[in-house]
């Protein structure tokens, strides 16, 4: 667990960054510090690694001040990502993932063999190892700078906006990579992003932040979606605050009936009954079949477009186990929000 | 103006212990530049204040006649090997220590942010991050002071050391082409064959600079 309190941090030139902060990100949890440009979010980050120092006001991992610790021991104990990764362009992927491992004195060879290790967990081919990062794409760089930060098995992990500089394709992906491995690894994470849909889709807390460095509300994304504070959390939330939370609900408790037949419009299967695409006399309309775990969202989505207003379920095979409603799926949206706002 | 072939015949063992004898003078020189100079640039580095009167230095030192610098240190170290190799060093300054600092300084901030960050200390991450990656801009200097250095030993002659370059105050005096034309050529080919081991012994030291996307 990370706590802050009281912390507050003033540069030399007169700005305060982080004002009267206090916070708890829990142990295991991702906790992701979202806000405008200037709001301190990355410098409440970098306290927790004393790449910044507070001005007052104590900082615990794990019970310790952070400030009573060397530095560079700390520093080392606490897995850190950067924005276009930071590695090393002289060294080699493997040697770059086994920078903390060889600075805590194991033999070269324990970290390769660690290295190794994590580029198959970060889903890098072995034969990236010998590669240097300017020979790796943009999404690979940012694998092998999440590996090296995992290098020493830290329990906390610091992330400053790591998929910034990413494609959207390619952040999607990494962002699933990332809630797959904190499903393994249950790690203590801190995630600084400006984008409000990753803070959502990848956040246990989310921590909005305000010019200045005030901490204006920090709750569930849930929550948050149902019950933003203010107007500057609900404005920085973004028009479709009502759909967001629905990103957050799966189709699993949303029930399926069978096909209608005989209608204008057939749902056509393929082998092995995979929906295909919805046929009238004249025309075929594409469709996307959802599986349980796609989001509410994505079942919104996917019955505007279809023309009967019908959504092909299938399962993990991609088989067809039935088609939901428009107004299933309606009913089931309505009710994620009046729970949200319950729960709040 | 036509070679004596036989001169050169006849004069082999005392060509050789020239040509040695004058690689050795540049290379202390150098050596010593690059050893003042890796710690100088350092300071000027780190310290912004200290940049221009440090390189301004290295300027006005460069800017004194050769002659005038071996007859100044005539009274420190006389008519020695020494008297030659301090003199060179200190022209190699020059190209060493801006070429040191330009190689500190283009060391991307957010490389050194992210050795810090991951708990190197300031010393090991001078060593293993900042130099390596300074390294071409480093060479690049080296490579300059050796060839100017070699170019520079003759100078020597006039303390009565100069390696190559007596070969050439021979061939004045006496009017006979010959040593002039050899020397010449062999100052030459030191300093082609010495940029080319330098430019060899980076292609080793820089491996992520091979295969360039």
């Amino acid at each position: 667990m990370i706590q802050f309190d009281a912390v507050h941090k003033r540069f030399p030139n007169g700005t305060t960054a982080v004002h009267d902060l206090t916070l708890e990100m829990p142990e295991g949890g991702v906790t992701v510090l979202v806000g405008t440009s200037g709001c301190g979010k990355t410098t409440t980050l970098r306290m927790i690694n004393r790449m910044v120092e507070p001005t007052s006001g104590t900082i615990r991992v794990g019970g310790r001040d952070v400030t009573r610790q060397d530095a560079a021991e700390l520093r080392r104990s606490i897995g850190y990502v950067i924005q276009q990764a930071g590695l090393f362009p002289h060294r080699t992927v493997l040697d770059n993932i086994a920078t903390v491992p060889l600075l805590l004195g194991w033999n070269r060879k324990k970290a390769r063999a660690r290295a190794a290790e994590l580029l198959q967990t970060v889903g890098l081919a072995a034969d990236a190892g010998r590669r240097y990062p300017h020979q790796l794409s943009g999404g690979q760089q940012q694998r092998v700078g999440v590996a090296r930060a995992l290098a020493a098995d830290p329990p906390v992990l610091l992330m400053d906006e790591p998929f910034g500089a990413v494609d959207p394709v390619v952040r999607a992906q990494l962002q699933d990579e990332l809630l797959r491995l904190q499903k393994e690894l249950s790690k203590t994470i801190v995630f600084v992003t400006h984008d409000i849909d990753e803070a959502v889709r990848l956040g246990d807390q989310i921590a909005v932040f305000r010019t200045g460095g005030h901490l204006v509300q920090c709750a569930s994304p849930a929550e948050l979606l149902a019950r933003p504070a203010d107007d500057f959390v609900a404005d920085f939330l973004g028009a479709e605050r009502g759909l967001k939370l629905l990103s957050l609900k799966t189709l699993a408790d949303v029930p399926y009936g069978p096909a209608p037949e005989g209608g204008a419009w057939t749902l056509v299967l393929g082998e092995g009954n995979r929906p295909l695409h919805w046929a009238s006399k004249e025309t075929e309309i594409p469709l996307r079949p959802l599986k349980d775990t796609d989001s509410l969202l994505a079942a919104l989505d996917e019955s505007v477009a279809s023309p009967t207003g019908l959504v092909a379920r299938v399962d993990a095979d991609g088989v067809l186990t039935g088609v939901t409603s428009r107004d299933d799926i309606h009913e089931h949206a309505g009710a994620a929000h009046s729970e949200a706002r319950v729960a709040a | 103006m036509s070679v004596d072939w036989s001169w050169i015949g006849d004069h082999t063992d005392e060509l050789t212990s020239l040509t040695l004898s004058h690689l050795q003078a540049a290379l202390s020189a150098v050596f010593f530049g690059v050893l003042i100079s890796l710690p100088l640039a350092v300071i000027a580095h780190r310290f912004r204040p200290l940049r221009g009167f440090l390189l301004g230095i290295s300027n006005v030192l460069f800017t004194i006649p050769s002659i005038a610098i071996f007859v100044l240190l005539l009274p420190v170290s006389g008519l020695t090997r020494t008297t030659t190799v301090i003199g060179l060093t200190v022209y190699t300054l020059v190209v060493l220590l801006r070429n040191t600092v330009e190689g500190l300084d283009s060391v991307p901030a957010k490389t050194k942010e992210a050795a810090k960050a991951m708990g190197t200390r300031p010393l090991r991450t001078l060593l293993t991050v900042e130099f390596p990656l300074a390294l071409p801009v480093i060479m690049a200097g080296v490579r300059i002071a050796t060839v100017m250095s070699i170019s520079l030993v003759s100078v020597a002659t006039y303390i009565g050391d100069g390696g190559l370059g007596q070969l050439f105050t021979d061939g004045f005096q006496r009017n006979f082409p010959t040593p002039v034309i050899v020397g010449v050529v062999l100052t030459i080919l030191l300093a082609v064959v010495a940029d080319a081991l330098l430019v060899a012994l980076q292609y080793v030291l820089t491996p992520w600079r091979r295969r360039r996307a």
